[in-house]
């Protein structure tokens, strides 16, 4: 190509796309949209399950500005006690730790328009995240049809903890970095019936391991035995998932949904996620049950036992990575205390929800089987025990208000 | 090169005909949105907790995104 008519390309080209952008923008102004409403909300959560107790508080507050500006922040702890199956297993104690995470967000409306930035900041003595959001989302079609679209940037910091001393080792920090792009689009099918269609790309690079977990393999000097090793993951993961939704309004005042995602990734998990869910007001109450299902297969460099040491690149034990499937079941009540409101308040809701997860894993064994000793009627084996499950109690206990 | 511009502005062209789709007349009517409009229908009536749930799967299976949420930290060794 010559000088003169690469000039006169990029010359037309950029016409040509001015052209384009302005017609993208032209019907932006056409039509207003709305921002949401002015709401508090202050909840308690409680997870109890596989020897992990997770509670603390988390306060969400929402306001908008002459219909255009919206600022949100949210305040989150958890307050963390576990003996897990995995501390159990690498011969730790019971340990205990916090991490606090607050979020800060802004919104601006421009005719049909909504632009919307956030920052997220997660600490924990071993571990740090930031992750900054910008997101975009349009009305169309006489608001028939919303499409968002949305970028993160997430930075965050890997530290490692010494188990006996619980001091944090000075010669380890890693570093993560996450980029996540995101797509939707809601549509207004019928009066009864709206749908949305998500799809999100996320990709990390940097120590993905967490860096407590080990691998195990078969003791070279007694096969019944295992013996651990520091887990090897790949530095990179590229994931890739898809959802549709539904909602649809009854014939009697009442709501039933359905949800379904399909997840795939570069370390060889595929995933599925199946939701359903029904919520029934009765006078001043909102009634709702729903029932999740998800099961997975393993990643490519999963083994719940390993031949020996360094038998691969890559060596992974964590359960989380294994063919596994959690069912859960959810019942919640929604009690409106302020139909009527009080000040400057409009509207206020007491609620509580309690989640029952059940954890069944395929390939990932009881590890705590063989390292009883030889002689206890209960030991088995490494490689033959019981395969691993546990239930989980989820509690929500949460108040709002909309002012 | 002439045949670039063209396919350029045919693509412009065919953009503000779709978005002049923002005008069409919408099939469910503004005035038909009344169930749609109720907070049962709302796909995330309590932010608060939709996120807290998500992070509680998150941190416990190897699927993430397309649930509508983002953040960090895991809590979860």
């Amino acid at each position: 190509m010559t000088k003169a008519w690469g000039v006169e390309l990029r010359a037309r080209a950029s016409t040509s796309w001015l052209g384009l952008v302005l017609a993208l923008l032209l019907p932006v102004a056409s039509f207003a949209g709305v921002l949401g409403d002015d709401r508090a909300d202050a909840l308690y959560h409680r997870y109890e399950g596989g020897g992990v107790t997770i509670h603390g508080p988390s306060v969400l507050v929402r306001k908008k500005f002459a219909e255009k500006y919206a600022l949100s922040a949210n305040y989150y702890q958890d307050m963390v006690t576990s003996a897990s199956i995995d501390v159990e297993v690498s011969g730790a104690s019971e340990y205990k730790e916090e991490r606090t995470q607050y979020s800060v967000g802004a919104e601006y409306l421009r005719g049909k328009t909504t632009y919307n930035l956030n920052y997220t900041n997660s600490k924990e003595n071993d571990y740090q995240a930031e992750t900054s959001t910008f997101g975009i989302s349009q009305d169309l079609f006489g608001d028939l049809t919303t499409i968002t679209m949305g970028f993160s940037r997430g930075k965050d910091v890997v530290r490692r903890r010494d188990t006996t001393t619980d001091q944090i080792d000075p010669t380890f920090k890693e570093p993560i970095d996450r980029w996540s792009y995101r797509v939707g689009v809601s549509q207004i099918l019928t009066k009864s019936l709206i749908t949305s269609f998500q799809l999100e790309v996320i990709t990390d690079e940097g120590f993905l391991n967490n860096p407590y977990r080990s691998y195990r393999f078969v003791n070279p000097s007694d096969d019944r035995l295992f013996a651990l090793a520091s887990e090897v993951y790949p530095r990179t993961r590229t994931s890739n998932a898809v959802a549709v939704n539904g909602r649809y309004y009854l014939p009697y005042r009442a709501a039933i949904h359905g949800g379904y995602r399909f997840f795939t990734d570069t370390w060889g998990i595929d995933a599925n996620t199946f939701e359903l869910g029904y919520t029934h007001p009765m006078g001043p109450w909102t009634f709702e049950v729903g029932y999740r299902y998800y099961s997975q297969g393993n990643a490519d460099f999963y083994s719940d036992l390993f031949e020996r040491p360094n038998q691969q690149n890559f060596l992974a034990r964590d359960k989380e990575l294994s063919t596994f499937t959690s069912q859960a079941l959810s019942v919640g009540a929604t009690y409106d205390f302020l139909p009527n409101g009080w000040r400057f308040i409009k509207k206020g809701t007491l609620n509580i929800f309690y989640d029952r997860i059940e954890f069944d894993y395929e390939d990932f064994r009881d590890a705590r089987f063989s390292l009883l000793p030889a002689s206890d009627p209960n030991f088995h084996p490494a490689g033959t025990e019981p395969l691993y499950a546990f239930g989980a109690n989820v509690i929500q206990a949460f108040v709002s208000v909309w002012f | 090169m002439k045949a670039v511009g063209c396919r350029l502005w045919a693509v412009a062209g065919a953009t503000l005909l779709l978005t002049g789709c923002g005008n069409i007349e919408p099939w469910v009517k503004p005035y038909e949105r009344q169930a749609l409009a109720d907070p049962i229908m709302s796909f995330d009536a309590n932010p608060v907790s939709t996120a807290y749930l998500d992070h509680v799967f998150d941190a416990r299976e190897g699927a993430r995104g397309a649930n509508g949420s983002s953040g960090g930290g895991c809590g979860c060794n």
